[in-house]
């Protein structure tokens, strides 16, 4: 198993913060927008985002909540293990509001598509954008594509990208390992 | 540990403490879920359940079907009194047809203990027993001790006191299995007469004066005496057991501490338990019912995802 390094800290950095001004282009002073991170490795990318939006751009009303969407996976007893859920947290009411789905790897588009019926339980949102850290190319399985990437990448299917974050693996880093 | 050690739900007897975590923590989610504005989620949308009730129920059959539906499964519904039963079918042949009609998963309630088990040996589905005779009724113990874990902080340690009609009843072998194993004491508590006889094999403790049981344990569960089931006279009369055996707020506020009081319902009010006591605050009983549907979704959950495609 080799790996090789996608991203290095500072470059994290600097692309956390691109996207950080890049959502405040959109989104201005957050009151209609809701930022949503799916569970269970986008959480700390959303986690930092609204660390940064907070402290870095004095940006009030944030709203984070945390989505789980194994209920509405399609791969339900297709694979060998059971899913296991991860906690949903939305403490707000999502109707009318402007959400952006928040994950660390697009891949197949699968848990996007998951994402989307999810947030359907919690009401009717105005619109739904999807940011990613890493995008990667040629691999959708569905029709879905980033509103806003950090960092595009060819990866070929035995290769997987692993994000790591400083509060749970001990650095901020960007891995493509090889099975 | 992400799965259970089982194929089928046939009494707590067959779980073990990784199974009941894993089966809570996934309570945890789905009484999340039921609590959303939009209560339901596609994950069995390729599965059939059928429920067979062969004996009278209508909150265990009512949350049950629920959870199935929250869950988007496909529900049939049987119940013997209108069957092919009467006409003297056997529950093999019964059961068998209707599979036929491709169902992936059977929620059984029968008279007869060991049904379930019988049934799980002779037909291809995974079995949910929901209620044999008086033997077991899973479902009914996880949701008591999920309520008991979501009232006092955990089930380890504390004391349950099970009053009444133990003889009868299988919520109470059901809750002893499931509360033991999860690290409670026990204790069971009516007439002589309505308690098996060699139960403190099972490690319980056995008491008949409802107010030093009333005074040991942190929660009392109130079972209902079950008169359908008795053949010969247990009690000289109800006013007796209800004088003995019956809690009343009097009673609860001459204890030195609150304790819980559950009830798996349906409740006799005035019998085993009066009014102003099921309604007060230190009652659980419409909770109880509410982590019904949660535990049912994840019983159910969980049981599926181990049907291969």
């Amino acid at each position: 198993m080799s790996q090789k390094v996608l991203l290095n800290a500072k470059e994290v950095n600097i692309i956390l913060h691109r996207l950080a001004c890049q959502l405040i282009e959109k989104h201005n002073d957050f009151s209609n927008t809701v930022l949503i991170g799916l569970q269970p490795r986008g959480i700390f990318l959303a986690d930092r985002l609204a660390k940064i939006l907070k402290e870095d751009y004095k940006v009030k009303n944030i709203k984070l909540g945390y989505l789980d969407i194994t209920f509405y996976r399609d791969d339900f007893r297709r694979g060998e293990k059971t899913l296991e859920a991860n906690k949903t947290k939305i403490n707000f009411l999502v109707e009318d509001k402007n959400i952006v789905f928040i994950d660390d790897v697009l891949y197949t588009g699968r848990s996007i598509r998951a994402a989307l019926t999810a947030i359907q339980s919690f009401g009717r949102p105005n619109e739904i954008e999807l940011l990613t850290l890493i995008d990667r190319r040629f691999s959708r399985h569905l029709p879905i594509q980033p509103d806003y990437r950090g960092r595009q990448v060819d990866v070929i299917n035995n290769e997987k990208v692993k994000v790591n974050w400083i509060e749970h693996d001990k650095e901020d880093s960007v891995y493509l390992i090889e099975k | 540990m992400s799965e259970l050690s089982v194929n089928h739900l046939l009494g707590i007897k067959y779980l073990n403490t990784q199974d009941i975590q894993l089966i809570f923590e996934t309570t945890d989610h789905f009484k999340e879920v039921i609590n959303r504005p939009i209560k339901k989620v596609p994950s069995l949308r390729d599965i059939t359940i059928a429920n067979l009730f062969f004996e009278n129920s209508t909150r265990t059959k009512l949350s049950f079907e629920l959870a199935e539906k929250r869950l988007s499964a496909d529900v049939i519904n049987f119940s013997s009194a209108q069957s092919s039963v009467k006409k003297g079918e056997t529950l093999i042949d019964t059961v068998n047809n209707i599979l036929s009609m491709k169902v992936d998963m059977v929620v059984m309630r029968h008279p007869n203990p060991g049904a379930g088990v019988f049934l799980s040996k002779h037909v291809n589905a995974s079995i949910i027993n929901a209620g044999d005779g008086a033997h077991e009724h899973p479902t009914q113990a996880l949701l008591d001790s999920y309520s008991i874990r979501e009232k006092l902080g955990e089930v380890k340690g504390k004391k349950v006191v099970i009053v009444g009609d133990i003889l009868h009843s299988r919520v109470a072998l059901s809750n002893i299995f499931a509360l033991q194993l999860q690290g409670a004491e026990v204790m069971v508590c009516g007439p002589k007469t309505l308690i098996p006889k060699y139960i403190d094999k099972l490690g319980v403790k056995v008491e008949t004066n409802l107010r030093n049981a009333l005074n040991w344990c942190d929660v009392a569960n109130m079972l209902r005496v079950q008169n359908e089931r008795m053949d010969i006279s247990y009690f000289p009369s109800t006013r007796e057991y209800t004088q003995q055996f019956g809690v009343n707020k009097d009673v609860l506020n001459s204890l030195d501490k609150e304790i819980t009081i559950m009830h798996p319902g349906p409740i006799n009010r005035g019998v085993e338990i009066t009014s102003d006591v099921a309604d007060s605050n230190q009652s659980i009983i419409l909770e109880q019912v509410q982590n019904g549907v949660a535990i049912r979704m994840a019983v159910i959950y969980l049981l599926a995802s181990k049907i291969k495609q």
